[in-house]
């Protein structure tokens, strides 16, 4: 007689143990610290692996299911925007530069972060961070694609989209996403997991994506729109591996928590740097803004990093070291890097420029205590010497800060009127920063960022020994077209005349 | 008190879902932004299969949420029935 067994559907907890726990084994012909050998020398303590618990618990089958609806509903939009014009149905062309921005500053990162989590999932011993940490590379080569993807239909209208992984390499902004990533990468594999998993997934990711990719929506872009927000569906799952790595880390072994918070420290800092791009993208790129950038800040920065800080403060972690600097430079620093941007925009891959009288009410309104005390006197001048004829270009190099990487653009935390600059010695060659916070994760380990690549000092360098054309080839740039002011440039004519073909019959 | 967040894109999926869990969590405040809806409550924010049924008319599996989800804030905890956001505070 046939027996008849029902299956019984496994339920989520037990699928994921079957799933995900029982592939793991134990070793026998080698020792587990032969097959993990760096998993120890950070000084981490885990006595427990299996105490690491995905609270999604997402086994493989369903991840595949889930990410395939994920990349439909994707290049549905994509689709769609390149058969409906998408190129034209920007508010205006100048929101291209955010667009150029991202494309080579951030996408390359997320390459860089499917890199370094293909190692992390390969050093840790334990089964359930392994499977988290492959589904994470997946996603973040996934969003390395869709977002070249997706800006490759404006690269077929607009300049400066064309040479992104070069200026990646080789431009001086993008350097600074580039070393944090690199800078990660080059860390043990617990630190990577708390630069990237934590700091840039929980505290930074949603300053980065959600405000901006809701400002895109505004901003008639439905391909940007559509790669955040599925890119964001993952962080979403990132951010909370990041916040179980923590966990799972101080739980383990008191001797942890020293360790942890000194990353707490020099990663919130490091990604508060990145965020110095990200908040002038928002106040000064997005003709119809959502929100700016101190009040994406207060929502997601000081609303959610204080609910997080409470929330481990049981576990002896306070605040990050630099947490207090950052809010006193948070109504200061988007105008602070436009005004560094316009100056230097001969050698930007994006336009930038003077903001209309429009936009400077706004940001009046938006930064009362600082916009009309300190930056609108600088965009009148500046406005007075481009209607003379004589636009304020600055053809000096800046120091860079050895650490972010940053020109020191930025103020004092006490005084907006005094660029801050520190220095220190160190074997007999003197380095510059652009604050303590970087000044102090330099000198903790001096002898990783003394050999940083910086993008100044390569100007002096082979194949350009100081030759500004040489250097815009050796970057890609095309001179008059890529870079300078918005005003005049190919962009904004081809924008005009191309929207209004499609808007009339002639 | 720390607040507790979701974040949604708007569509037609996540319209039940935002109403399920409304219903649900009475202490919760819904903000639409362009694009997305984000949800705000205080210390703790469930969201319930059943009540999502209900307002679908069809079997709900909560992994369904991955796919139109955009960031939250709070320790995550999933089984077959309830989604569970929460800060210790
Ligand atoms: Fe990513
Ligand atoms: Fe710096």
């Amino acid at each position: 007689m046939e027996m008849k067994v029902a299956k019984k559907k496994l339920g989520l907890k037990e699928r994921y143990r079957v799933m995900t726990r029982d592939l793991g084994w134990e070793p026998s012909y080698h020792t587990k610290e032969a097959l993990y050998p760096y998993v120890g020398y950070e000084g981490i303590k885990i006595h427990d692996w299996e105490k690491w618990e995905d609270p999604f618990r997402l086994t493989m089958d369903a991840y595949w299911k889930y990410q395939a609806e994920k990349e439909r509903k994707f290049y549905a939009i994509v689709d769609a925007h390149a058969q409906n014009n998408g190129h034209l149905n920007l508010t205006d062309a100048r929101y291209l530069s955010a667009l150029k921005i991202f494309l080579q500053a951030i996408s390359p990162g997320e390459y860089a972060a499917h890199k370094g989590f293909a190692r992390a999932g390969r050093e840790f011993p334990g089964v359930g961070t392994q499977v988290a940490c492959q589904m994470q590379a997946i996603d973040e080569i996934r969003h390395a694609q869709t977002q070249i993807h997706a800006l490759s239909n404006y690269n077929k209208y607009y300049d400066g989209f064309h040479a992104f992984s070069d200026q990646r390499d080789r431009i001086w902004y993008t350097s600074v996403p580039r070393s944090f990533f690199d800078d990660a990468m080059s860390a043990g594999p617990f630190e990577f997991m708390v630069a990237i998993g934590f700091s840039f997934e929980y505290v930074l990711t949603n300053l980065l994506f959600v405000p901006f990719m809701s400002g895109a929506a505004y901003n008639g872009d439905m391909a940007t729109v559509t790669f955040g927000f599925s890119a964001q569906s993952d962080e979403a799952r990132h951010m909370t591996l990041g916040l179980e790595c923590i966990k799972f880390l101080l739980e383990q072994d008191p001797a942890n928590v020293p360790i942890v918070q000194a990353w707490f420290d020099k990663w919130f800092w490091r990604g508060f740097r990145v965020l110095g791009l990200v908040s002038t993208m928002m106040d000064y790129m997005l003709p119809k803004r959502v929100m700016s950038w101190r009040e994406a800040w207060n929502m997601y920065g000081i609303e959610n990093g204080t609910a997080l800080f409470n929330d481990l403060a049981r576990y002896g972690i306070r605040p990050p070291k630099g947490w207090d600097d950052a809010e006193k430079a948070i109504d200061h620093m988007s105008h602070q890097f436009m005004l560094g941007l316009y100056q230097w925009s001969f050698g930007t891959s994006f336009h930038s420029w003077i903001p209309s009288d429009d936009e400077m009410a706004w940001l009046s309104k938006k930064y009362p205590t600082t916009f009309d005390k300190y930056y609108r006197p600088r965009w009148d001048h500046i406005k007075k010497l481009a209607a003379a004829g004589t636009p304020y270009k600055n053809y000096g190099l800046p120091k860079l800060c050895q650490t972010c990487q940053l020109p020191t653009v930025f103020t004092e935390p006490e005084d907006p009127t005094l660029i801050c600059h520190r220095e220190v010695e160190y074997k007999g060659e003197r380095y510059h920063f652009c604050s303590d916070g970087c000044q102090h994760i330099f000198e903790n380990e001096p002898e990783k960022y003394i050999q940083a690549w910086l993008p100044m000092p390569q100007i002096h360098q082979d194949p350009i020994r100081g030759d500004l054309g040489a250097w815009m080839d050796w970057v890609n740039l095309k001179d008059g077209q890529d870079n300078g002011d918005y005003v005049g440039s190919n962009d904004q004519r081809n924008f005009d005349a191309w929207r209004g073909l499609a808007t009339s019959n002639e | 008190m720390s607040t507790v967040f979701i974040a949604l894109q708007t569509n037609e999926d996540t319209r039940p879902i935002i109403e399920a869990i409304a219903h649900d969590n009475p202490q919760a405040v819904v903000h639409r932004q362009p694009a997305m809806v984000k949800i705000d409550a205080p210390n703790r924010l469930v969201i319930r299969r059943e009540s999502i049924e209900e307002r679908l008319g069809r079997e709900y599996d909560l992994q369904e949420l991955q796919i139109n989800l955009i960031t939250l804030s709070g320790h995550v905890d999933e089984d077959e029935d309830a989604f569970t956001l929460t800060w210790n505070s």
